[in-house]
């Protein structure tokens, strides 16, 4: 343990971000980091409790209070191996996590939770700065192959774990650079790009094969794949954003959140697009419908594209503050959170629903919205009614952020004729197994859209799996 | 009719049986026969009825008895016998069966065996008997008793041993027989110097019962008695003492061991005297017989074949004679030569012994016994467990003593003399050249010359890590640890992972054994501050293994300081080239390949080996698991060392070798103590070096290696001297192959080859279990490795949750749910905390999870209400000082609120809470008697006495100076900044006898109270169980060796104590078996945590219900498990101010969750068809085993001993019935002393009151000052208001709980406990007028006296006897000289020595002041200075103290001496030495500064003012 009284004695400490003044002219990354000794100051406050909570609610098990000791210490190599052993890729969570380790964090009870992303972050970048990250390739290889399809966090975090267990590894990606929803749905403000290539470079050392810009299903058969392959992982995400189905919604103006960022990642990576290709917000009011992650992103996205006044919208009520009696620690906090996005200059507004979208000339100028409240009817289920009189929103740029509903079953998946769950979803059992044999899935194909951590976990799971199957075989 | 205890029968094993008793002699110095010492001998035993108990009919005793001379003159002239001259023939009692012709058939036995041997059947005699007199109970087993003769012309001593031979023969002949009733056949004793009458008789029964005993003609010297308390009812009239040669007072804790090693040493015995004849008399230990009748055995058997009885008892029991014992060297030869022939008989003895010759008494080395003799100016001498047990005229009295720890006492009654200890040791040791032999044959490790040496890295760590199983807190937590402070880790909050057999992680072996410990029946040690009497010195080697011969050859040997060796030292041993000292090294290791088969075999050949080794002479096998590869795993270190050991005791091969193990599996202190238990004489557990050296290099280790290793042995030592002292035991050598274990989860099989004689209670695994799991440590260590990535050890979970790690019952789930329920009142949220502990449960974690219960449901309405139920709820004894004010408050406020209640803890209570919602219901008293006072006491609905907690039972505690804040201190009587011990016994609870007498001392104070006992679950709790109800306790607590805790060692929280399920169960069997079961109720606790878990508690036998732990974590706690390091982030485990503002729990929540078990256990009682909770109570038939839980390791687990009903249930009660289980205090003495003082309780009105006073009188003052605590709370009534003065000798506890106002005088003297709890008041003890004897050399009070006084004044005009003064915080005591551990665990008051303390004076004194005359100059020796500072009196402040304290010393007693040093005062003043603690002082010196500094500020603040 750090020190015993170490919560006492230091106060949390973050690193902050940038000045906002600062950061809303570049896609540079917001966050700011502590100096060394601050950052063993703040691993001393864990104090390595008998139930770690943080540990608990980590969905990868992260070993909290062992790493930070070892930080607090000056471990700093076991403090990276802790952290790389629950988890392939630390330093991305270590910036993108919404880390719910924290809020579960004993001292978070009195909202002063042990710094656990930050450290997280800090201890990979150190470790890389230090030299003490190097490819390890395995010793022996087992001759079996293993395909993983999609490259997102669930994709990588199979291949690595595949790899290290000695299988030869390919990872099929359909865009023309790894990372799925890392690299091209966070921005670069969150999570600089190099931070996935560097990573990519030491897999890739390690010897997984990347390949890139190939749909599995057009250029691969499903025949040919499972002829080459002793199994293949299926992660190629949730695809399908849902959509606003009101009136106007075909409007010039209208677009999904994710092909606003993608496009804008790209270019940030020096792509260039054709004007007419471009979705740009400068000088544009902006409205985000949708609350969450990928809403803020937008959010901060925008301002930096220089929008002329950026709105969010949300269905659901503003949520509290502070936890309510009913959502009470340890378990995730449904309370407002204000993303860096959000103070760079953004109106959030809450218990909207969109009528229709109110459009000129083909192009979108308005958005027309009803405050609705919620309540639970008869049988315990939330519904909601509308409430006061619809007004219109100003809008050149309406950016749809209302989340993923399922895998787009089109093309690979309905080609491997594998069976879907009642949402959808690819259909797997406790091993990750699909219907169809030697084919596995992890992530947001099978779990629906979720946090980056759950799919590196469900790629964990998977891969155990498959080297189960695999020593089976 | 069974005539032995029940046999085996569900959970109750009559091995745990248990007897404490009242013992005494009265003896002629010059021989003189007279039937005066025989009716003093039983009026001796009558005044100490009350130390023996009495069965459930009332009326059975549990046994009397009387030794003496062979009243030959009443013989030869009433009863009429044709015998010779005395001395020319031998007689005896004999029980025999019920049946005559049986009996006939035993007699024939008899008969032919003594023609064979060559001696002439006088006759066999009737016995002249009132059968009218026992028990109902006694009255079933009373066996047909005849008086046998026999002559034969030998010298008196072949004639002895002849006699010896037949009985022995006889013995064993009917015990062949196919006889339906052969175990009543039982010799009381068959001699020509002694004969002994006794019975299961209450001693007043004895005399009435044997009629010749009251005959003017039936004379005798000598008559030694023994009044018995035995822990069951049932009907044995064997074991009723005397036994042949002695009465004992006390437990043999190491009786397993001595057993085992007698039996060992068997068949290297050769006898000068018996020749071939030695056959006959083995074995020597009767079968099925107590542990003093096996003392006994061995005894007589020293004594027949050559050795005089003091030097058989001085082998047995030798007194301590480490380097802090002040006895001649030649002496301490004599006991080290000794310890190499035999291993002490290890635990609390008093023990009376007699040939017909000598007479004498004699105490274990702690002298946990008390021992009193008084001597006469007309020759008479008189020693029993109290004085006062005869009464004699102040003139007459010659001496009174007592008997010391480790010494002796013998009369001669031939040549007329009294030989004190010194002369009887003087004697022994110089029988023959004893130093001499040990300096010329013994070796000391470090004489032997290092060849090379043997390094402690290894290169292939790693593997050998990964072997064995080391896991990230092995290395980090525990290793790293012991080698950094040289301790075990200290956690907190119990144990919640499941047991080995249940886990689903591979358990290393050592893990399916539990520590056994000392509770009730026999005391815990200090090994701390009474490290004198403990010892880690053992030997191995030895040439002569004869014992019945003496040679320089026994001492042959290599001699250990402790049983740890490093890698260096195994390598001198393998390198010694002597004859003497040859090995062997066997491989501990099997073939991986050949599967189970392959285990067998290697197994199988390893004691092959083993049997070779001996046969071939080699002095020592070395087990070594070194030779793991990749083809060879290791067997479990225990299981080979057990087997080894137990295979070779079953060939009698096992004394000629000794046992090393080298070993990478143990590195846990619990694996070391194991190993030790079951044969090992030495350990070298190399990978726990290699790991020291993998920590020192990886830079974790402040430490260079070798200080490191340095550090962890002393941790191991430490933690082992702690092992043995919850026990009971002192050293090593009678540690070795004890066997102090219980196990769980192993399967008969095993256990009846290779751990013979451990408890097993529910079964389990065996040889292929062992094997898979075994084989899958090793499969995985030689995994090949696909990374080339360092390798990291995994954390375990062990002891912090962890997702891929060990089960926690408590863990985020059921933590995060149950607070969620109570918090806002949700019962649906309840219910999914319910459910998710129940299918937790089922993994399976607790025993009882493998349970299920029959369904038949009735309507909810039918059944008791919610209120009803929460009645048998309570929470646990957590103390103000282990958990914040407000947390102790929330909970009694809930408790109170719901009818339930709650306890205080130790530690007292601010009586600013009696009478209000706040207070406890339930006040503690443990063994540190922390703010025990008479008030607390009578603010009590119930008063429980702590004599064991689950997660440390057997040890004490410790408080911290730094965490005893001012409040504390108030709360505790003592001072703020002094640290706080409790011992690990309570210094008057040495036995089951004292125990009832505390139980009587607190009825007395508190008459409303009900009286509680805490005890924890372990093999054998039933027994004590048994003899708490019938110590009179109401209520009787079984704690699981799961609970709680602020603060213990790892070792003890994890493997000390059973689940509680066991322990209740057994409690139950018991309890119904004897019929007691209705006398008493029965509380559980130990991780309950909902109705499921309550229920089937109550099946088992539970009708209150325990909860600690859950109720900590409605208020808030997260199970940090930090209690001890006072950072408790919730707010309730601490004192911290800025901590204790996090604090955020309610009474409410707490009541929600009783209200919501309540209601759970509503609707269950609803399913299983019952409308009354009491009706489930001890119903095991409602249960039945649930196979769907079990997993592979539990195919062979058999829970039918656990819910066995006794067929006795059928007949006696199974729940309690009634309402309290009273011992009547009517006509108690404070009755009268109420009345007669009625005028000052009620008016202040001064009164003087005078009483004759006998030793059957007992917790005088205690009632009268509760009628004034009542009253006038601690304030008490002014000085001197009542005078009382005695006259006598006062029972125990005299003047207990004594309030302000009271002055008790007592002119006469006093037995043990006098002033127990003081609270204020004066007690005076002068001799009775006339007394000729000089008081400052008598001993006139007892032991253990003024224990735990907070207040008061005491002068003692006399010496008292062991332990004066303990625990007191406030008393001002002047006396004339003490015994050992004066001063003991001291935290505050002031004690003042007029003349000489016995050994380890101030030991654990952490407050008060002490100052003792030292005339001779040597206090200094006789002072523990571990806490303390001694320096001369100068300060004037200090002087006038003294002076004042002597001169009221001499006001109230004249004593002469005080007159003197005051009238000489320049002269004695310099001899003084005052005695204060480091602590003390600083604090004091801090107060007087903070005086200062307020003086100045006044000063400052107000110029006008100067003081």
């Amino acid at each position: 343990m750090g020190d015993p009284k170490g919560f006492i004695s230091v106060r949390k400490k973050e690193g902050g971000y940038r000045p906002i003044s600062e950061r809303i002219y570049d896609f540079g990354e917001v966050e700011q980091t502590l100096n060394d000794e601050d950052r063993k100051l703040q691993a001393s406050r864990c104090m390595d409790c008998g139930v770690p909570f943080c540990h608990w609610a980590c969905p990868l098990g992260s070993k909290i209070p062992e790493w930070q000791d070892a930080l607090f210490r000056g471990y700093a190599d076991e403090a990276y191996a802790s952290l790389n052993s629950t988890n392939s890729f630390p330093e991305i969570t270590g910036r993108v996590c919404p880390a719910p380790c924290e809020k579960s964090c004993v001292l978070a009870i009195n909202e002063e939770s042990v710094s656990i992303r930050e450290n997280e972050c800090a201890t990979v970048e150190n470790a890389f700065k230090s030299g003490l990250i190097e490819a390890n390739p395995p010793q022996i290889r087992t001759g079996k192959k293993v395909a993983i399809i999609g490259s997102g966090p669930a994709g990588l975090s199979a291949a690595d774990l595949l790899n290290h267990a000695g299988h030869l590894v390919t990872v099929f990606e359909k865009s023309d650079a790894v990372g799925g929803l890392l690299r091209y749905g966070i921005p670069d403000f969150k999570l600089n790009k190099r931070v996935i290539d560097r990573r990519i470079d030491l897999f890739k050392e390690e010897g997984i094969l990347f390949k890139t810009g190939i749909c599995v299903g057009e250029v691969l058969t499903k025949e040919r794949l499972l002829n080459q392959f002793d199994a293949v992982v299926l992660a190629t995400g949730s695809g399908k954003p849902r959509t606003l189905d009101v009136e106007g919604n075909e409007l010039e103006g209208v677009h999904f959140a994710l092909d606003f960022l993608t496009q804008n990642n790209k270019i940030v990576a020096g792509q260039r697009f054709a004007e007419e290709e471009k979705i740009d917000a400068k000088g544009k009011h902006v409205l985000v419908i949708g609350g969450g992650d990928t809403g803020s992103d937008c959010v901060g996205t925008s301002i930096r594209q220089k929008a002329a006044s950026v709105t969010q919208i949300e269905i659901l009520p503003k949520p509290p503050e502070k936890r309510t009696g009913e959502n009470p620690w340890p378990y995730w906090p449904n309370v407002l959170r204000t993303s860096s996005s959000h103070l760079e200059g953004c109106e959030r507004k809450w218990s909207l629903r969109t009528k229709r979208v109110v459009g000129e000339k083909g192009s979108v100028k308005q958005l027309e919205v009803v405050e609705v409240e919620w309540f639970k009817n008869a049988s315990g289920q939330w519904q909601m009614k509308d409430i006061g009189k619809p007004q219109l929103l100003k809008a050149d740029l309406v950016l749809l952020a209302m989340g993923f509903t399922q895998p787009v079953h089109e093309g690979l998946l309905d080609e491997l004729g594998i069976a879907y769950d009642q949402r959808g979803n690819v259909k797997v059992n406790g091993q990750k197994q699909t219907s169809v044999d030697k084919i596995f899935a992890a992530g947001d194909v099978e779990q629906g859209a979720s946090l980056v951590v759950h799919a590196i976990q469900a790629g964990r799971l998977a891969a155990e799996n498959v080297h189960a199957f695999l020593n089976k075989a | 009719m069974a005539f032995q205890f029940p046999k085996l029968d569900g959970l109750y094993n009559p091995d745990n049986e248990h007897d404490n008793c009242g013992i005494g002699f009265v003896a002629h110095i010059k021989g003189q026969a007279s039937h005066d010492i025989i009716e003093r001998g039983l009026e001796v035993l009558r005044n100490l009825d009350h130390r023996g108990a009495k069965g459930s009919d009332n009326t059975s005793g549990d046994g009397a008895g009387i030794l003496i001379q062979i009243p030959h003159e009443f013989i030869s002239e009433i009863q009429k016998i044709e015998v010779p001259s005395m001395g020319k023939y031998g007689t005896g009692l004999i029980f025999l069966p019920q049946i005559e012709a049986e009996a006939d058939a035993c007699l024939n036995i008899l008969t032919d065996i003594i023609k064979e041997e060559g001696l002439d059947l006088i006759c066999f005699s009737d016995v002249a008997i009132d059968h009218a007199v026992p028990g109902d109970i006694a009255k079933t087993t009373e066996p047909i008793i005849k008086q046998v003769f026999i002559k034969g012309n030998l010298e008196q001593d072949a004639l002895e041993r002849k006699l010896y031979i037949i009985r022995k023969l006889a013995e064993k002949a009917v015990s062949a027989t196919a006889l339906s009733q052969k175990e009543a056949y039982y010799h009381l004793s068959l001699s020509s110097k002694t004969i002994i009458y006794k019975g299961m008789l209450t001693p007043s029964q004895l005399r009435d019962y044997f009629t010749d005993l009251r005959h003017p003609k039936f004379k005798s010297a000598m008559a030694l008695g023994h009044s018995r308390f035995s822990t069951n009812t049932f009907p044995t009239w064997d074991l009723a003492q005397p036994f042949r040669m002695l009465a004992h007072n006390g437990e043999i804790n190491t009786i397993k061991g001595n057993r085992l090693w007698t039996h060992a040493r068997e068949g290297l015995l050769k006898s000068e005297v018996f020749g071939d004849d030695l056959r006959k008399i083995l074995p020597v230990i009767e079968k099925g017989k107590s542990d003093s009748a096996s003392f006994d055995n061995v005894l007589e058997f020293l004594h027949m074949t050559g050795r005089s009885l003091h030097h058989g008892l001085c082998m047995m029991i030798p007194e301590s004679f480490n380097a802090k014992n002040p006895i001649p060297d030649s002496l301490k030869a004599f006991y080290e030569y000794h310890s190499t022939i035999m291993e002490p008989w290890d635990g609390p003895a008093s023990m009376v012994f007699s040939d017909g010759r000598y007479i004498g008494g004699t105490l274990d080395r702690n002298g946990l016994r008390p021992s009193r003799y008084v001597i006469t100016n007309n020759d008479l001498i008189v020693m029993a467990s109290e004085v006062g047990v005869q009464k004699f005229a102040p003139a007459e009295i010659k001496e009174k003593g007592r008997l010391r720890p480790g010494k002796i006492l013998l009369v001669d009654t031939r040549l007329g003399v009294i030989i004190p200890d010194k002369e009887v040791k003087d004697q022994l040791s110089h029988r023959n050249p004893y130093e001499m032999w040990l300096k010329e044959n013994s070796l000391m490790m470090d004489d032997i010359k290092v060849k090379k040496r043997v390094p402690s890295a290894m290169k292939d760590f790693i593997t050998y890590a990964k072997v064995f199983s080391y896991s990230k807190e092995d290395l980090e937590l525990l290793i790293h640890t012991m080698v950094n402070q040289g301790v075990e880790p200290i956690n907190s909050m119990g144990n919640d992972t499941p047991l080995a057999v249940f886990s689903r992680q591979p358990q290393r072996f050592f893990n399916y054994f539990k520590q056994i410990f000392a509770q009730v029946t026999n005391p815990a040690i200090d090994p701390i501050r009474e490290g004198l009497v403990m010892s880690l010195t053992n030997y191995i080697g030895s040439l002569s293994s004869n014992i019945l011969s003496e040679s320089p050859n026994h001492c042959k040997l290599i001699k250990f300081n402790d049983p740890i060796i490093t890698n260096t030292d195994l390598g001198k041993i393998k390198d010694l080239k002597d004859e003497m000292f040859s090995h062997e090294t066997i491989h501990m290791v099997f073939p991986v390949k050949d599967g189970l088969d392959g285990f067998q075999k290697a197994f199988n050949r390893m004691l092959d080996l083993a049997e070779q080794a001996v046969d071939q002479k080699k002095n020592f096998i070395i087990l070594s698991d070194r030779a793991v590869d990749k083809e060879n795993a290791p067997f479990p270190s225990l299981l080979a060392v057990a087997a080894v050991h137990h295979h070779l005791i079953q060939k009698k091969k096992r004394m000629q070798v000794g046992i090393i193990v080298e070993t990478g599996e143990a590195r846990e202190i619990n694996h070391f103590a194991l190993l030790l238990a079951y044969g090992a004489s030495v350990i070298n557990p190399y990978l726990a070096f290699a790991a020291i050296d993998h920590l020192v290099k990886e830079g974790k280790v402040e430490f260079e290696y070798k200080e490191a290793r340095k550090n962890y042995i002393k941790a191991v030592n430490k933690g082992l001297l702690k092992i043995f002292s919850k026990m009971g035991i002192s050293t090593v050598r009678s540690y070795h192959g004890a066997q102090i274990f219980e196990a769980i989860g192993i399967g008969r099989e095993l256990i009846d080859k290779y751990f013979i004689g451990t408890a097993s209670p529910i079964g389990g695994i065996g040889i292929a279990e062992i094997h898979t799991e075994y084989s899958k440590f090793h499969e995985e260590a030689f995994k090949p490795a696909v990374s080339k990535q360092k390798f990291r050890f995994e954390n375990a979970g062990i002891y912090s949750w962890r997702k891929l790690g060990e089960d926690h019952a408590w863990n985020p789930e059921s933590i995060g749910l149950l607070q969620w329920a109570t918090r806002t009142n949700n019962y649906a949220k309840y219910k999914e905390y319910s459910a998710s502990v129940s299918e937790f449960n089922r993994k399976p974690s607790f025993i009882r999870a493998c349970f299920k219960v029959k369904r038949d449901p009735i309507p909810i309405e039918k059944v008791e209400s919610v209120e009803q139920i929460m009645k048998r709820f309570v929470t646990g004894a957590m103390s103000y000082g282990s958990i914040s004010k407000e947390a102790h408050e929330a909970i009694a406020v809930a408790m109170n609120t719901i009818g339930g209640r709650s306890n205080t803890g130790e530690g007292g209570e601010n009586p600013r809470r009696f009478g209000t919602l706040k207070q406890s219901a339930v006040k503690q008293v443990a063994s540190g008697r922390f703010g025990v006072t008479n008030n607390y006491l009578t603010h009590a609905d119930e008063i429980q006495i702590k004599v064991a907690q689950g997660a440390k039972p057997g040890e004490g505690g410790q408080l911290p100076g730094y965490k005893v804040n001012k409040v504390i201190a108030r709360m505790r009587k003592s001072t703020p900044g002094i640290t706080l011990i409790s011992p690990p016994p309570h210094h008057d609870i040495y036995s089951i006898e004292d125990l009832a007498q505390l139980i009587y001392d607190l009825k007395v104070t508190n008459p409303r109270a009900r009286i509680s006992v805490k005890l924890v679950s372990e093999d054998g709790v039933g027994t004590i169980s048994a003899g708490v109800a019938k110590a009179y306790a109401d209520l009787i607590i079984i704690s699981g060796g799961e609970g709680g805790t602020g603060a213990s060692p790892v070792s003890s929280i994890k493997h000390a104590g059973l689940p509680v399920e066991l322990g209740i169960a057994e409690a139950q069997q018991t309890l119904v078996k004897n019929n007691l079961r209705g006398r008493v109720k029965l509380q559980v606790d130990g991780q309950l945590k909902n109705a499921d878990d309550i229920i089937k508690m109550a099946c088992l036998g539970a009708e209150e219900f325990g909860f600690a732990t859950s109720a900590l974590i409605v208020l808030g706690c997260v199970m940090m498990r930090k209690c001890h390091q006072n950072t408790c982030t919730a707010g309730i485990a601490t004192q911290d101010k800025v901590l204790r503002k996090r604090f955020g729990g309610q009474s409410d929540y707490v009541i929600n969750f009783f209200r919501f078990l309540a209601q759970e256990v509503r609707e269950q009682l609803a399913e299983m068809g019952f409308s009354k909770f009491e009706d489930i109570v001890g119903r095991t038939d409602l249960m039945e085993v649930d196979k769907d839980v079990f997993t592979w390791k539990m195919k062979e687990i058999d829970f039918s001993a656990l819910l066995n009903k006794p067929k006795e249930a059928e007949k006696f009660d199974i729940r309690n019935t009634l309402s309290s289980n009273g011992k009547s205090i009517s006509g108690h003495l404070d009755y009268s002393l109420i009345r007669e003082a009625a005028k000052a309780i009620k008016g202040k009105e001064k009164v003087w009151l005078f009483q004759s006073i006998v030793n059957t009188d007992r917790a005088i003052g205690a009632m009268l000052s509760g009628e004034i605590s009542g009253k006038y709370g601690d304030e008490g009534l002014p000085e001197d208001t009542i005078n009382a003065t005695f006259s006598g000798t006062a029972g125990q506890s005299f003047g207990a709980f004594l309030v302000n106002g009271v002055t008790f005088r007592l002119e006469g003297d006093a037995n043990d406990y006098i002033g127990k709890g003081m609270s204020g008041g004066k007690i005076i003890v002068v001799p009775p007028p006339g007394s000729l004897f000089k008081p400052e050399e008598n001993i006139i009070i007892g032991n253990s006296t003024f224990y735990g006084a907070t207040k008061g004044e005491a002068y003692i005009h006399g010496v008292a006897g062991e332990r004066f003064c303990v625990r007191n915080s406030g008393l001002e005591a002047v006396v004339e000289g003490t015994g050992d551990h004066c001063c003991e665990y001291m935290t505050g008051g002031r004690v003042v020595v007029l003349g000489k303390t016995g050994r380890n004076f101030a030991a654990g004194m952490s407050g008060g002041i002490a100052y003792v005359l030292d005339e001779s100059g040597d206090f200094d020796y006789y002072c523990n200075k571990g806490l303390v500072d001694l320096i001369r009196v100068e300060d004037r402040v200090d002087m006038i103290e003294l002076q004042d304290l002597i001169s009221k010393h001499l006001l109230y007693t004249q004593s002469i001496l005080a007159a003197n040093i005051l009238a000489n005062w320049e002269e004695y003043m310099p001899k003084f030495v005052k005695v204060i603690p480091f602590e003390y002082r600083k604090v004091l010196e801090e107060m007087k500064l903070r005086e200062l500094e307020r003086k100045l500020q006044l000063t400052e603040d107000d110029p006008a003012h100067h003081e």
